[in-house]
């Protein structure tokens, strides 16, 4: 039997995330698609119908992006889905930040409004065709009331309505006013897809003309008339406070103005950032350290491996599992990752401007409204005092689904006369980061006939979505820390997941790109081809062989096999490894081929993805997402690890935290299937998908079965085995 | 395409008379243009541009030339300027991302880098670019490993290389990768 997966039910918004969110809440987007944004009012001449559309006389067509711009090409996406349905001239759109306000840009799939998990897409996809059809619904019924014909009898194109029996067209411009009067149709047809004419079109980006020529403004960018550069230190031991400062020397820094010593950090403003910096670097702090000045990586891990010996909460136990692991000889493994930063490549920054009455911020997050809330309690102000300008976004990779960079600089503007621009140096970005939770994943499986019987897995780690979505952490389970586990693709009679909550002592962890499903499918998918060994099967026939019921893994496996050259040969201490994954709503298969060489050094050679992630909104910008993930992923598997030592975090900048570079990148070929499904997410997959196909290509080409991130070299040099 | 307000450089309050002693006067010439400020002469160019003149194109990466988002030219060379005093460049030619577009090596990279959707989140691009331009400058067919030399300095995190490579390719004569 295959209780644990069913494709017809991965519908618009099941997979990842998602589902588990969505048993827990109610959709409020409604409001955002039928209220206008702002009351009917013509004498402007512009039309408003809702959160997300509005259209001037002269045919502008602005559509306000209610997820935010990091990279993933979201704005195209979300502009091309509105335009769709809308029938916009895609010539004429024009973009603009949403404003925080969680009722009308609240993302469906977490309610606060937030960007991430790979959830854009999916999340909007239903409300912005909707918005998008009733817009145009309104704009066809206003020409028809002029031209006295019926609404069904006129088409819409490229911005304008026309009405062919008679011959006549208007611009939507020439109707914004008149539409305005139009009463939103209830429940308005969408289109067939068969007639997208921008969905599933490589459409350019919308964003990155600005981007190549440095006009793009980040939040790092903001100039606010005034204002002063600031750059802060907070404590190395997490916890710590401030002692004494002595500032003699920072003072006589030419172009410092300013030491504002707060309980836990200090910060030097100045004219500019070099004079800000150069201060703190003259400055003498004594920290008080605290208790958490013993913490070091060894006892975090000690720690964690005992809290993995512990039962779990069960999430999920089909068949039956004491019987599934008699029926052969039980094989074990655990699998373990490390705290990872997420060193976007804009330092952390916010510009604030504080007056008794408001606050006034210049920023890029992924958590606008939270972000106005909490600034608005540093600052001692009432929401609606707080105004936040989102900009676009140096990466997010989740770390700015956090709002304590704004925080900061809001206690520092509080002190500041004037506004001010709070710029992190990267050192203080990696070591006060909210890391990616060290995670054990351990299995038990048994094999019977090249199949798997019995599979127990158990995830240890901390419960991110306890802190940062606190109602959505149910029965003790995080939703996060387990998705994927519980969606294996496998056919497996007698299945049981279970989850350990174990949170790291006083290191601060939150989301990084790839989300739980980068603890699960590296565990499942590193022991599926550990198993494959033991059962004396390929690893792809011996997962084909349990795919009976996943036409759509099925069919991605069989492509990524081909695609990659399976099977044929290879020389010496080079080999291919499969990942198959259920993540995200998407469907995708990996093969990576890699060399090691005689000093256990790691040469990438290729990379093939396929991808069936539904219906694909913009094709090149799918590819770029799995391409660039699969680096962001690789990286973390070659490079990635942060310890602690003396409750302090020992990397500090790309020299001690690597990240893969050009010379390092081999090719990479991302295939897409077509398919007529609901989009599913893709953001986080490729980073996903890297870790566990290298491991499978390491542990093919030498034997030496990995279980731990990031790749230890010491145990590949030739002559080594598992 | 942005309806960001962008406010510029005479805005900001650098020019204070209450600012303190060690500051000189500098003149610079960037992108072909004379410029004079008050600035202390260790001072990286990177914040020169960045927080005095208001030209934000460049960006701050790590500071340690590790990550080469700051990269500009100085008389066409690829440098990295969060490491490079004001002092040393007095008398050259620098050329950033605002206008290295008037260059045809500059010019070919731009659209090549918009032909081949390189950019994601953008934020290294501006080093990327003037990384690029540099190389096809002196070296205009470069081959792989000339673009290994060349590149292996500038980090992006969204992990767009195989664009880069595939678009320094094209940019250089239109070659296909």
């Amino acid at each position: 039997m295959n209780a644990h997966h069913n494709v017809s039910r991965r519908t618009l918004l099941t997979g990842g995330l998602a589902t588990g969110f969505l048993l827990a809440f109610h959709l409020p987007l409604r409001a955002a698609v039928n209220e206008p944004v702002q009351p009917k009012d013509t004498t402007d001449g512009k039309f408003a119908p809702n959160a997300f559309i509005r259209i001037d006389a002269d045919g502008a067509t602005t559509l306000v992006m209610p997820q935010v711009e990091m990279g993933q090409g979201i704005y195209t996406a979300v502009s091309m889905i509105l335009a769709e349905e809308l029938d916009a001239d895609w010539s004429q759109v024009k973009l603009l930040h949403a404003p925080a306000n969680e009722k009308l840009y609240g993302n469906p799939i977490f309610i606060i409004q937030a960007t991430g998990g790979s959830t854009s897409v999916r999340a909007f996809w239903k409300p912005l065709r909707e918005a998008g059809a009733s817009a145009r619904a309104m704009l066809v019924q206003a020409a028809a009331a002029q031209w006295q014909v019926d609404a069904a009898s006129c088409t819409t194109s490229k911005g304008q309505v026309t009405h062919k029996a008679s011959g006549r067209t208007l611009s939507y411009g020439a109707l914004a006013a008149a539409a305005s009067g139009q009463t939103p149709p209830k429940d308005v047809p969408l289109k067939d897809p068969k007639d997208f004419v921008y969905i599933g079109q490589p459409l350019k980006r919308l964003d990155t003309p600005d981007k190549v020529s440095g006009k793009a403004v980040y939040g790092i960018d903001a100039i606010v008339p005034g204002m002063k550069f600031a750059t802060l230190a907070q404590c190395p031991v997490f916890g710590g406070k401030v002692g004494k400062v002595d500032d003699r020397a920072a003072r006589k820094i030419p172009g410092v103005r300013q030491i504002v010593v707060l309980d836990d950090l200090v910060a030097v403003v100045g004219d500019h950032m070099w004079a800000a910096k150069k201060g703190l670097d003259a400055l003498e702090i004594e920290w008080n350290e605290g208790p958490n000045a013993k913490i070091n990586s060894k006892a975090v891990w000690d720690d964690l491996r005992a809290a993995s010996e512990r039962d779990g909460v069960v999430a999920k136990s089909t068949g039956d599992i004491a019987k599934g692991l008699a029926a052969g000889e039980k094989i074990e493994a655990s699998f373990e990752l490390p705290f990872l930063a997420h060193a976007t490549m804009e330092p952390l920054n916010a510009t604030v401007h504080c007056k008794p009455d408001s606050c006034e911020i210049w920023t890029g997050t992924q958590i606008m409204a939270r972000v106005q809330s909490e600034a608005a309690k540093a600052a001692g102000l009432p929401v609606d005092k707080v105004t936040v300008n989102q900009h676009l976004l140096g990466g997010g990779f989740g770390r700015k689904l956090e709002p304590d960079m704004v925080v900061a600089a809001v206690r520092i503007a509080k002190k500041v006369d004037g506004p001010v621009k709070v710029v992190w140096t990267r050192e203080e970005d990696i070591q006060h980061d909210v890391y990616r939770p060290v995670y054990r994943d351990t299995i038990a499986a048994t094999l019977s006939g090249g199949k798997i019987v019995g599979w127990k897995y158990k995830i240890a780690g901390a419960a991110i979505i306890a802190r940062w979505l606190p109602p959505a952490f149910q029965k003790g389970i995080d939703i996060d820390a387990i998705d994927s586990a519980t969606d294996v693709p496998y056919d497996i009679p007698n299945f049981h997941v279970e989850y350990v909550r174990a949170e790291p002592p006083a290191i601060p962890t939150g989301f990084w790109r790839g989300v739980g499903p980068n603890n699960n499918v590296f565990a499942a998918e590193c022991f599926m081809d550990e198993l494959a060994r033991k059962a004396g099967k390929d690893p792809v026939e011996f997962r084909r062989a349990m795919l009976g019921n996943q036409p759509r893994f099925l069919s991605v496996l069989n492509l990524a096999a081909e695609k990659a050259g399976w099977g044929q040969p290879l020389p010496a201490r080079v080999g291919r490894g499969v990942c198959l994954q259920p993540s995200f709503g998407s469907f995708i298969a990996t093969v990576v081929e890699a060399e090691v060489d005689e000093q256990g050094e790691i040469n990438l050679r290729h990379v093939t993805s396929v991808v069936d992630t539904g219906i694909a909104v913009n094709p090149d910008t799918i590819v770029a997402q799995v391409e660039g993930g699969l680096v962001f992923g690789l990286t973390a598997a070659l490079y990635g690890e942060i310890t602690i030592d003396k409750g302090r975090v020992q990397q500090s900048n790309f020299h001690d935290y690597r990240m893969l570079r050009i010379n390092q990148t081999p090719k990479i070929e991302v295939h897409l299937v077509k398919s007529g499904e609901a989009p599913g997410g893709i953001g986080e997959t490729g980073t996903t998908a890297g870790p566990p196909a290298l491991r499978n290509a390491i542990y093919a080409a030498t034997g030496v079965a990995l279980r731990r991130l990031p790749i230890d070299r010491k145990l590949l040099a030739a002559g080594k085995k598992a | 395409m942005f309806m960001v307000a962008r406010i510029f450089v005479e805005l900001i309050a650098v020019s204070d008379p209450s600012s303190k002693g060690m500051h000189m006067a500098t003149t610079l010439t960037i992108n072909g243009e004379t410029t004079s400020f008050d600035a202390p002469p260790d001072m990286p160019l990177l914040w020169v541009l960045r927080d005095i003149l208001g030209m934000t194109g460049t960006k701050f990466g790590c500071g340690i030339a590790q990550c080469g988002a700051c990269t500009v030219h100085v008389d066409g060379k690829a440098v990295r300027s969060c490491v490079l005093p004001v002092s040393a460049v007095a008398n050259r030619a620098i050329t950033t991302i605002e206008h290295v577009g008037s260059t045809p090596a500059g010019a070919k990279v731009q659209k090549a880098w918009l032909d081949a959707e390189v950019v994601q989140c953008g934020y290294c691009q501006s080093g990327q670019i003037m990384s690029a331009a540099a190389l096809l400058a002196a070296t205009p067919n470069p081959d792989d490993s000339d673009i290994d030399a060349a590149m292996a300095g500038n980090i992006c995190r969204c992990g767009t290389y195989v664009r880069i490579r595939e678009a320094i390719k094209h940019a250089a004569n239109g070659r296909q990768s």
